[in-house]
């Protein structure tokens, strides 16, 4: 009797503490993750890919703190979708001329406003315990999508320099080369942006836990058209707020003038946080499209973030800072 | 020109502009629109539209510049097919992009000067798609649908316009579009000057008349 009733709670599942039952949400991501991989390295695509070495595996521990109910985008809309000036203006041009940005050997100068100015050679930043973490990207041309990027917490590569007292912003500067960016090449109408691009938080933002200097995705090394060997992402900002290939970062005690805002300081603000209800001059930011869906969701205060960032702007007027 | 070599004219019109929409259709069932799909298929439309208003304002300069009749034959369906265009853009804005959501469209063609220029150009066409038929102009009377249709160059600059406010800087094909039609409407200007000064010149005008000419 008593292996029968065993049995029985067996069939029912009772000798399963919740503890040991995966949460839905994270299932759907593991499945959608696993979809993701596998058909990356089914299709031919991914094949040349991997044939051209840029399919190169990246561990990394997964951090539950930082995922996201939503599903992925897949690997290939993350990789074929971009905007990266550097590479063109085209969202098709940086998976196109990707291949000729080289990332090797590839430094990053961290200085300014610090105690302990340092230069890392790119090995030494992939040395840092790094971590997988899902977060939601918000264009601001209104589009979105959910990624699985790979890197750790800014703030553990700002620590080692020690910031001073007089530090209040980071400022970041992308690689200027037009031979491995065709795209910082003058146009027939000679206006694209300013290079080099650059891209700046303030000090706090920059040492919130969100902020993930970043060098990988879906389980891979970073791939060129999605801001190789390292960037930033700053996931309750617009996309254009997290600079990619990074060569500088440096700590100021002025607010760093940023690329789109002097291009057009009237569309792009210096803190630019996703704010359904100030709209861009040209298009509401009430809404968007995730990438692979048909309805436009509404678009959330923060991108989802309020709950971690929203401290960070109390007292301030979002529709002045924008 | 042969009634053949019309038919064979306007066949290629109709394969050549309907060849884009034939693309789409085909990304579409094959699923290879791209990451973002109803981006993609409204740029292709809007574009695949622009194209064919600026071809069809290019038909009187190439009569101007190459003494060719032939084109204007095209003109009507030239027209009718950018209409045909313009009216799926605006299609896939109203049930793809935004899902019927009126009010906040609407907010957007009050807001935004390139989606207002946008609604203007294809009011503006509805009119001249009604009247473009031969029944039509017999009963408007030739110089008022003449005039009626010179709407045709406001339309083409509207959209023109339209290109050129919603790209982001950076951004170079807006302005081919622009040179082409500046180009397109300076070879009509230039025509319309040089018939006014030779008229001036055959026609004996009285005095004040004649200096206010070369003025």
């Amino acid at each position: 009797m008593l292996i029968k009733r065993d049995a029985d709670s067996k069939l029912r599942g009772e000798d399963i503490s919740p503890r040991d039952i995966t949460d839905h949400g994270i299932y759907l991501n593991r499945r959608a993750f696993m979809t993701g991989v596998a058909a990356l390295a089914l299709t031919p695509w991914g094949r040349e890919a991997e044939a051209q070495g840029s399919l190169r595996p990246l561990q990394a521990t997964k951090n539950p703190a930082y995922q996201v109910p939503d599903a992925l985008t897949p690997y290939k809309s993350v990789t074929t979708y971009n905007n990266f000036y550097e590479f063109g203006t085209d969202k098709g041009d940086p998976a196109a001329y990707g291949a000729s940005l080289k990332t090797r050997p590839w430094t990053v100068q961290v200085d300014g406003l610090c105690a302990k100015p340092k230069t890392f050679d790119i090995e030494e930043v992939l040395k840092f315990p790094l971590e997988e973490r899902v977060y939601r990207l918000r264009c601001v041309e209104a589009w979105s999508m959910v990624i699985p990027w790979i890197g750790f917490p800014l703030s553990a590569l700002l620590k080692r320099v020690e910031p001073t007292g007089q530090a209040k912003y980071v400022e970041f500067t992308t690689l200027v080369n037009p031979e491995m960016f065709p795209g910082q090449k003058r146009g027939i109408f000679g206006f694209t942006l300013d290079w080099p691009y650059t891209e700046g938080l303030r000090l706090d933002e920059a040492m919130h836990p969100l902020t993930l200097m970043t060098v990988g995705l879906y389980g891979q090394v970073l791939p060129n058209q999605n801001g190789a060997p390292l960037r930033v992402v700053v996931p309750w900002k617009y996309g254009f707020k997290s600079g990619k290939s990074i060569v500088r970062i440096r700590l100021t005690s002025e607010e760093p003038k940023t690329s789109w805002n002097r291009a057009a300081p009237s569309e792009y603000g210096f803190y630019s946080n996703v704010n359904p209800e100030v709209s861009h001059p040209r298009w509401s930011q009430a809404n968007e499209r995730r990438i692979g869906e048909l309805r436009r969701r509404d678009t959330l205060m923060f991108n989802g973030y309020g709950d971690q960032v929203a401290s960070l702007y109390a007292g301030m007027d979002l529709k002045k800072f924008y | 020109m042969s009634y053949k070599a019309r038919v064979a004219l306007k066949t290629a019109v109709w394969i050549a502009s309907l060849w884009p929409l034939g693309v789409l259709v085909r990304g579409f069932l094959t699923d290879d629109l791209g990451a973002n799909p109803i981006d993609y298929i409204t740029r292709t439309l809007g574009l695949t539209a622009l194209v064919l208003i600026l071809t069809s304002l290019s038909m009187t300069p190439l009569r101007i510049l190459f003494g060719w009749s032939w084109p204007i034959q095209l003109r009507r369906l030239l027209g009718l097919l950018a209409f045909f265009y313009v009216s799926l853009h605006f299609s896939v804005w109203i049930g793809l992009d935004h899902f019927f959501d009126w009010r906040r469209m609407w907010q957007d063609v009050l807001k935004r000067p390139f989606i207002t220029v946008g609604v203007l150009a294809l009011v503006l066409l509805i009119p001249l798609a009604i009247t473009s038929t031969s029944g039509m102009i017999k009963r408007l009377g030739g110089a008022n649908w003449r005039l009626l249709h010179k709407l045709a160059y406001v339309i083409g600059g509207l959209g023109v316009l339209h290109f050129l406010w919603l790209a982001k800087k950076g951004r170079t094909t807006p302005f081919y579009y622009a040179i082409t039609l500046a180009v397109l409407l300076g070879v009509r200007s230039w025509d319309w000057l040089r018939k006014r000064r030779l008229a001036a010149r055959s026609r004996p005008l009285p005095e004040g008349e004649r200096a206010s000419a070369r003025s």
